[in-house]
C-alpha cells in the first residue's frame, strides 16, 4: 500500500559528524564522530519505517537531524519537496508543523512544572495560526480524549500520571499540530511490556485515523516488526539493509541483520535448542574511526579482502528482493530455522 | 441531615470523577477548573500559597514591617531625630513606662529608634536583594542556556566581581562616590555590584541541569524560541535554589550595611538603621545588652519572615510538593 501513495519525506546522503576537538583556548579539530554517515531513504504517506540497530549506531542522531534539532554536516531532508535541514527562521517554524516527535523517556520529556493542558496546548501557543485562542482548551481536551486520557485531567501535573499515561500525553503533544510525520524515538523502551502494547496499539490506531507516517526507532526487533511496513537496519551510522518488514525478518540478506535476528528471544522452549545462534565477536568499532570498506567486516564471518577495499553500496543484490549493503549478501532465514 | 446517600455513585469516587463535570472532580492541583479557567503553574501556586499558614504569617510580618518603614509615626509618638528626645543623663537606662525598650548609649529612646531604623534597613535589604537576584538570574539564565562563548565571557566577567572581597569592594565604591549620591542608593549599588555573582552562579548551574532534560528538546522540536524556552521551561525549573539564596542574602545585606556604617560609609548618624544601631551598641554590650538585642531581634524577625516566604513560594512552585 505504501509504495503507491505519495512520498512525503525524502532523505538523501545524510551525514552528521560531531567534531572532536583538542586544546583549551585554541580548539583544533582532531577528528569526528561519524554518527550518521550517508543515509538515504524515502517515507510515504501513512507508512511506518522502522529503524533498528544497537546502541550508538546513530539512530537517535538520525532522529534529531530529521527533526532539525541538529544541522546535518551534509545531505538533505526534504519534506514535501522542501529541505528542512537548511530551513531557517519562519520557514523552519512552519515546516515543524509537519514533522513532530515522540520522545523516549516520558519522565523527562514533560515539563514537571506545567499542567497537562499547558503542555499539550503549547504547540498552539507557538503556532498561533493553528487554533484561535478561544478554541485551544477544547482542542486540548479533544486530544486527551483521542489518546485515551480523561479530558477532565487537563489541570493535572505530569507527576500525577503513570509512565504509560505520560507517554500518551507526549503523543497528544505531537499530534496537536496535525503533522504528517511523527518521529518516534524509542517511544516504548521506557515502559512495561504490558503498557508497551497499549501504546503501540494507540500509535497504530492514530496512524489509521490521521493518516500519519511514522519513523519508528527502536532496538526491540519484535516491536519494530509489529508496527513497521518497512525496516531499515543501521550499523555504525549507515543502513546495512532496507526493505519490507517481511523481507527483512524472513529473508535477511546482510550478515549483521542475521546476527541481530538470531538474538531475538524465542518464547518456545522446543525450537530454542536447535535454533541457530550467530554470536558476534568483539564490540562495534568506534564511530570516530570506522573500518575501511565495509564497516561490519571486523566482526563478519564472511569477510574477504574485497570487504576492506571496497565499500558495499546499499542496493538490490542478486538473489535478494530488497536493498542490502554486503558483497556476499544471501538470504538466510535465521528465525525459522529448526 | 436526613438526606440518604444514593446507593450507587458516591461509593465509587473514582468513577464519579470520570462522569461528572470537571468542577466536581477532586483535582489536587487546580481548583481553577471552575468557569473554564485553565490552571497554570502560577495560578495554582497562588491558590496553594493562600492556604499555607507559613506564607500568611510571613506576609503579615512583612506587611507590618513595610508599614513601619513608610509610616513610623504610626507606631511611636517620639521623634528620634529631635535632639531633645535624648538625654545623656539617662543613658543605658532599662525599660520604663514611655520608653518600652529603654534608652541607648546617648540616652535616646530605643523603641522609637528601632522603629525609625526599619526604613533604611529594609529598603537596603529588599532592594539589594531584588537588584542582585534580577541581574544574577537574568545573566545566569542566558549564560546557562546559550553556553559556549556567551557563557565563557560572562563567567569570566563574573569572576572578576567574585574575586573582590565584598566588604572591601563595597567600601571602595561607597567611599569613591560618597556625597555624589544618596547614601542609601550608594549602599544598594555598592552591595548590589558585588552581590550578584553568587546568584548568577546558582542560576547558571540550575539552568545547565534543566537544559539537558528532554522537555527542552521537545519544546525546540515544537519550534519554541529562545525566550519561551528560557522563561517558560528553564526559569520555573531553576528558580528554587535562587529563591533560597535570595532570602538568605537579604539578611546578609542588612548586616553588610551595618558593617559599612561601622566603617564610616553608608548610613551615617544622625540617620538611623538597624545595622548602625547594632554597631553603636557593640562596645557597651556587656553593660547594656538591650540596645543591641532589640535591633538585632527586629533584624532576625525580618530575615526570618523573608526566608519563610521564600520557602513557601519555592514549595508552591513545585507541583510535587503540593
Amino acid at each position: 500500500m505504501a509504495s503507491t501513495s505519495e512520498r512525503i519525506l525524502e532523505v538523501r546522503d545524510l551525514v552528521k559528524h560531531f567534531p572532536l576537538t583538542q586544546g583549551i583556548v585554541v580548539k583544533r579539530q582532531i577528528g569526528a564522530i561519524k554518527a550518521v554517515d550517508g543515509v538515504s531513504f524515502d517515507l510515504h504517506k501513512g507508512e511506518t519505517l522502522g529503524i533498528v540497530g544497537e546502541s550508538g549506531c546513530g539512530k537517535s542522531t538520525l532522529a534529531k537531524v530529521l527533526m532539525a534539532l541538529e544541522r546535518p554536516t551534509s545531505g538533505s531532508v526534504k519534506i514535501n519537496g522542501r529541505d528542512i535541514a537548511h530551513a531557517k527562521g519562519g520557514e523552519l517554524k512552519r515546516m515543524r508543523r509537519n514533522i513532530q516527535m515522540v520522545m523516549q523517556d516520558p519522565y523527562t520529556s514533560l515539563n514537571p512544572r506545567m499542567t497537562v493542558g499547558d503542555i499539550i496546548g503549547e504547540p498552539y501557543e507557538i503556532h498561533t495560526e493553528v487554533a484561535p485562542k478561544g478554541d485551544r482548551r477544547t482542542k486540548v481536551q479533544e486530544l486527551l480524549e483521542v489518546v485515551g486520557l480523561n479530558p477532565d485531567h487537563i489541570n493535572r501535573y505530569p507527576h500525577q500520571f503513570s509512565g504509560g499515561q505520560r507517554q500518551r500525553i507526549g503523543i497528544a503533544r505531537g499530534l496537536a499540530l496535525q503533522p504528517e510525520i511523527i518521529v518516534c524515538d524509542e517511544p516504548v523502551s521506557a515502559l512495561d511490556v504490558s503498557i508497551q502494547a497499549q501504546v503501540i496499539n494507540l500509535l497504530e490506531r492514530l496512524q489509521n485515523e490521521f493518516d500519519l507516517a511514522y519513523i519508528f526507532i527502536a532496538h526491540d526487533l519484535s516491536v519494530v516488526r509489529h508496527i513497521s511496513d518497512r525496516v531499515g537496519v543501521m550499523y555504525l551510522g549507515k543502513f546495512v539493509e532496507l526493505g519490507k518488514d517481511t523481507e527483512i525478518y524472513d529473508r535477511p540478506a546482510h550478515p549483521y541483520t542475521q546476527a541481530l535476528l538470531s538474538a531475538v528471544p524465542v518464547p518456545d522452549p522446543d525450537g530454542r535448542e536447535q535454533r541457530e545462534r550467530i554470536i558476534l565477536q568483539g564490540d562495534p568499532p568506534s564511530p570516530a574511526n570506522p573500518p575501511s570498506g565495509c564497516r561490519f567486516r571486523t566482526r563478519c564471518w564472511k569477510a574477504q579482502e574485497i570487504c576492506a577495499e571496497e565499500e558495499p553500496l546499499l542496493q538490490i543484490r542478486p538473489g535478494t528482493a530488497h536493498e542490502s549493503a554486503c558483497h556476499f549478501a544471501e538470504t538466510h532465514d535465521v528465525v525459522h530455522v529448526g | 441531615m436526613s438526606n440518604p446517600t444514593p446507593p450507587v455513585g458516591t461509593g465509587l469516587p473514582d468513577t464519579q470523577t470520570l462522569v461528572t463535570e470537571p468542577t466536581q472532580a477532586p483535582e489536587r492541583g487546580g481548583k481553577k477548573a471552575k468557569d473554564g479557567k485553565p490552571a497554570s503553574l502560577w495560578t495554582d501556586a497562588w491558590y496553594d500559597l493562600r492556604r499555607r499558614p507559613m506564607f500568611i504569617i510571613s506576609v503579615i510580618i512583612i506587611f507590618v514591617l513595610l508599614v513601619m518603614s513608610f509610616w513610623p509615626s504610626l507606631f511611636t509618638s517620639i521623634d528620634p531625630f529631635n535632639a531633645r528626645s535624648c538625654d545623656l543623663s539617662t543613658a543605658r537606662q532599662g525599660p520604663s513606662p514611655g520608653h518600652l525598650f529603654g534608652r541607648d548609649n546617648l540616652g535616646c529612646d530605643l523603641y522609637s529608634r528601632t522603629i525609625y531604623g526599619a526604613r533604611n534597613s529594609i529598603i537596603i535589604g529588599v532592594f539589594t536583594t531584588i537588584v542582585t537576584t534580577l541581574v544574577g538570574s537574568l545573566l545566569g539564565i542566558v549564560a546557562g542556556y546559550r553556553g559556549g562563548a556567551v557563557d565563557a565571557v560572562s563567567s569570566r566577567f563574573t569572576e572578576i566581581f567574585f574575586a573582590i572581597p565584598a566588604i572591601l569592594g563595597a567600601l571602595l565604591i561607597a567611599a569613591t562616590f560618597r556625597g555624589k549620591a544618596n547614601s542609601i542608593l550608594l549602599v544598594i549599588v555598592a552591595l548590589g555590584v558585588l552581590g550578584w555573582p553568587m546568584t548568577y552562579r546558582i542560576m547558571r548551574a540550575a539552568v545547565i541541569t534543566a537544559k539537558s532534560q528532554d522537555f527542552v528538546v521537545a519544546a525546540r522540536a515544537l519550534g519554541a524560541g529562545a525566550g519561551r524556552i528560557m522563561f517558560r521551561h528553564l526559569l520555573p525549573n531553576s528558580l528554587a535554589p535562587v529563591i533560597v539564596v535570595a532570602t538568605i542574602n537579604l539578611g546578609g545585606f542588612i548586616a553588610a550595611e551595618a558593617a559599612l556604617s561601622f566603617l564610616g560609609v553608608g548610613v551615617l548618624s544622625p540617620d538611623i538603621s538597624w545595622g548602625l544601631m547594632i554597631a553603636d551598641a557593640r562596645n557597651r554590650f556587656l553593660e547594656a545588652p538591650l540596645p543591641l538585642v532589640f535591633p538585632a531581634a527586629f533584624l532576625c524577625v525580618t530575615v526570618l519572615a523573608f526566608i519563610m516566604m521564600g520557602d513557601a513560594v519555592r514549595d508552591a512552585l513545585d507541583p510535587k510538593l503540593r
